[in-house]
């Protein structure tokens, strides 16, 4: 009887093993910052690689936040044992390109002969990711910053159905609603570094730092605190004294007063826009980011979001599984897919064309917003920022934002501040990086 | 106390070397590796890396915001203590009442010390968050008052002082009330017979027995406050607004982790180390000559 239901138990544990070590997939990891409705689009796309071939297996992993995908990355990379691939958002791009831990991924599809027409990805994204003309990050989640407004509140004041398109508009229209009872303050800000600053000074075609925003060389510094920086975020300041600027916190805390409709206006990236269309309770519609208008000129604003990074530190053999994910993710399709299902633009001119054919944009003109914002042509103002610890960067910047929010100094004194403690950290990362 | 005497003279050594093994790897070998690391600059990837002598510390010495951050962090720190003892004792005083349902009350009011500290900071956002808590929703009907501490420095690190203080609370609960229950009857009653009342028995009485666990949880929440009280700052303000909440533990994982600078980051830690290991020494100094010892 005994001797039965052991070789029952062992038979049944071949069938459970068996076809899983018949199978062996080789595994690529894949570390990535999406959490929510953006991480669980992500999981779908890697399913679908996964059952496209038989040969590799990527598991997707969030780690947390884009810096503790990094700090991971690089702990990982310290002990010999780094993920094949690493998401990393925009403002790690100095960090990653000059952590000597990284195979460009144009390096990567050449040794793999797998052809890929780079010419096809837009010019933002291929400027802001690129290295004397290469491409050493393969672009997949890319975003930009836009307006959201809440078309109930727009019609409680009896404004016309439209987005404000200058930054005087969005004063009046926010004294309106207030006014009229359609929200408790006009408009807040997420990420309140990226919009306000890196990419509204893109947007008006101004440098955000000297060598063309750190292009050119390491000995940076910052220049926000000019006459246009200190324009705006000091009509901010007096925006938010009124109540009609209301200040809701780093990252994308403030999201929820335009959720709960406490204010009329958001200024956030499009990648929450897949999101907002399950959420929001109420009609709302988006604007490109407002412009202050002459004598400034509308230029483009710069892709947020992140790459993905191939690490070095594995078998050669794997790097052929990396490079055909990679081959994956460029395609049209899937491209399409996940700009279509997320609120990230798509990257390829061939998937903006195939979209378009299929009336994409027209049916849903909030997806258009931000890729319209990306059409010009870059001048060396709008190509991006290429700073080291820009991560920390941005901290200091946001620090003296809110203390200029909280009336504890002028714009003039916070941005002089953010400034010296910026080029702080850039002569720093220079230091470490340069020897 | 009966003095134990070992037949084999390795054998006390072996059985302290567990211990001394897990202080050396897990206490010892990080301090030592912050030593360090504080006289390097070290790329983030940790690729190049060179020595500059006392640079790093230099460089802190002469920053206003590292002098703030340390204003924070004892402002912090005895905002915390103060708190987390005064009420740790009350709440351990009523917990000694006969009351119905004790060991419910007991149970419960240890049990904040059961949450995880970026649980408890995720749990007080969700109460006292501007845009989306609960307190700044009710208090909108009553009074104009604004509850936000998104752009109020001074608000924000009384809200992170309190929570922290909330999840540490437990714990002095329940050295205070093992305390409390430890002083015999029969003294209090004789107390009480000889006409003393409730404030004199506990100073005359109550207090001084107290003492020396009231002198180990000052110890320990002080060295809490400095070293372990990171989690709450990291789920509620990230050490803003400005820099009005960034403690010294804070700033040390936010430069190292964050900001990926591990030589200012670890002399940070250097520095963080001293000043606790000076807190502590004073302490033992005097305050300890105030405790008596049964």
């Amino acid at each position: 009887m005994k001797r039965w239901a052991c070789a029952v138990a062992v038979v049944a544990a071949a069938l459970v093993v068996g076809p899983t070590e018949s199978l062996a997939k080789t595994e690529i990891s894949f570390w990535h910052a999406m959490g929510g409705q953006l991480g669980d689009t992500v999981n779908e796309l890697v399913k679908q690689f996964n059952h496209s071939q038989a040969e590799y297996e990527v598991k997707a992993l969030n780690k947390g936040t884009y810096p503790e995908v990094l700090t991971g990355a690089i702990a990982a990379y310290r002990q010999k044992n780094p993920p094949h691939i690493v998401q990393m958002f925009d403002v790690g791009t100095q960090t990653m390109l000059l952590s000597g831990a990284i195979h460009p991924i144009f390096q990567l599809m050449k040794e793999q002969e797998i052809a890929i027409n780079w010419g096809d990805f837009i010019k933002p994204v291929t400027g802001y990711y690129s290295k004397d003309g290469n491409l050493y990050s393969m672009p997949f989640n890319s975003s930009s910053p836009i307006l959201y407004y809440n078309k109930d509140a727009f019609k409680k004041a009896g404004l016309p159905d439209k987005p404000p398109a200058t930054w005087k508009e969005v004063g009046e229209f926010s004294k309106k609603i207030i006014a009229a009872g359609g929200a408790k303050c006009g408009f807040t800000t997420s990420w309140p570094s990226w919009t306000m600053l890196e990419n509204t000074f893109p947007w008006h075609d101004q440098p955000f730092a000297t060598n063309q925003n750190g292009y050119t060389g390491l000995d940076t510094k910052l220049l926000i605190n000019g006459e246009f920086g200190v324009k705006h975020i000091g009509q901010l300041a007096a925006w938010q004294k009124e109540g009609v600027y209301s200040y809701g916190g780093r990252m994308g805390q403030p999201d929820p007063k335009f959720i709960n409709g406490d204010c009329a206006m958001l200024i956030q990236s499009s990648a929450v826009i897949g999101g907002f269309k399950k959420s929001l309770k109420f009609e709302w519609a988006t604007g490109q980011l407002p412009h202050w208008g002459t004598p400034y000129k509308k230029q483009n604003t710069i892709v947020g979001g992140g790459t993905l990074w191939v690490m070095k530190g594995h078998k050669g053999a794997d790097d052929k599984g990396v490079a055909q994910f990679m081959r994956f993710i460029a395609e049209p399709h899937q491209q399409m897919w996940w700009s279509v299902t997320t609120g990230y633009v798509p990257v390829t001119q061939t998937a903006i064309k195939n979209l378009e054919a299929g009336y994409h944009f027209k049916k849903n003109p909030e997806q258009w917003t931000a890729l319209s914002q990306l059409s010009a042509k870059p001048t060396p103002n709008s190509l991006g920022h290429r700073l080291g610890n820009f991560v920390q960067i941005r901290e200091a910047i946001e620090g003296e934002l809110e203390n200029v929010f909280a009336g504890k100094k002028t714009a003039k004194e916070g941005l002089d501040a953010a400034v010296a403690k910026g080029n702080d950290i850039l002569k720093e990362f220079a230091a470490a990086s340069a020897q | 106390m009966k003095r134990a005497v070992f037949p084999n003279r390795l054998l006390p050594y072996l059985l302290v070397l567990p211990q001394i093994a897990v202080t050396g790897v897990f206490f010892f070998w990080p301090a030592l590796e912050s030593v360090r690391l504080s006289v390097f600059r070290t790329s983030p990837f940790g690729d190049k890396s060179f020595f500059v002598g006392l640079e790093n510390f230099r460089k802190l010495l002469t920053s206003s915001e590292y002098y703030s951050s340390i204003v924070n962090s004892f402002l912090f720190a005895f905002g915390v203590t103060a708190i987390g003892l005064g009420a740790g004792l009350l709440v351990a005083a009523l917990a000694t009442q006969k009351i119905r349902g004790l060991a419910a009350y007991r149970t419960a009011v240890l049990w904040p010390y059961g949450i995880a500290p970026p649980i408890a900071g995720i749990i007080f956002l969700f109460i006292f968050h501007p845009s989306y808590g609960a307190l700044p929703y009710w208090l909108s009907f009553v009074t104009s008052y604004e509850f936000n501490w998104l752009l109020k420095g001074w608000v924000a690190m009384a809200l992170v002082i309190v929570a922290t203080a909330w999840t540490h609370v437990g714990y002095n609960i329940a050295f205070f009330l093992a305390g409390l229950l430890a002083i015999p009857a029969s003294v209090l009653e004789a107390a009480s017979v000889d006409g003393a009342g409730a404030i004199r028995r506990f100073r005359s009485i109550i207090f001084p027995l107290l003492s020396p666990i009231t002198f180990y949880l000052l110890v320990v929440n002080l060295i809490f406050s400095f070293f372990g009280s990171f989690g709450v700052i990291h789920a509620v303000t990230q050490g803003g607004p400005g820099r009005a909440t960034e403690i010294m533990v804070f700033k040390v994982y936010n430069d190292g982790l964050i900001g990926l600078n591990l030589g200012s980051s670890a002399a940070q830690s250097v520095l963080l180390m001293l000043v606790v290991i000076a807190l502590t020494a004073i302490q033992f100094r005097f305050v300890e000559k105030r405790v008596t010892y049964s």
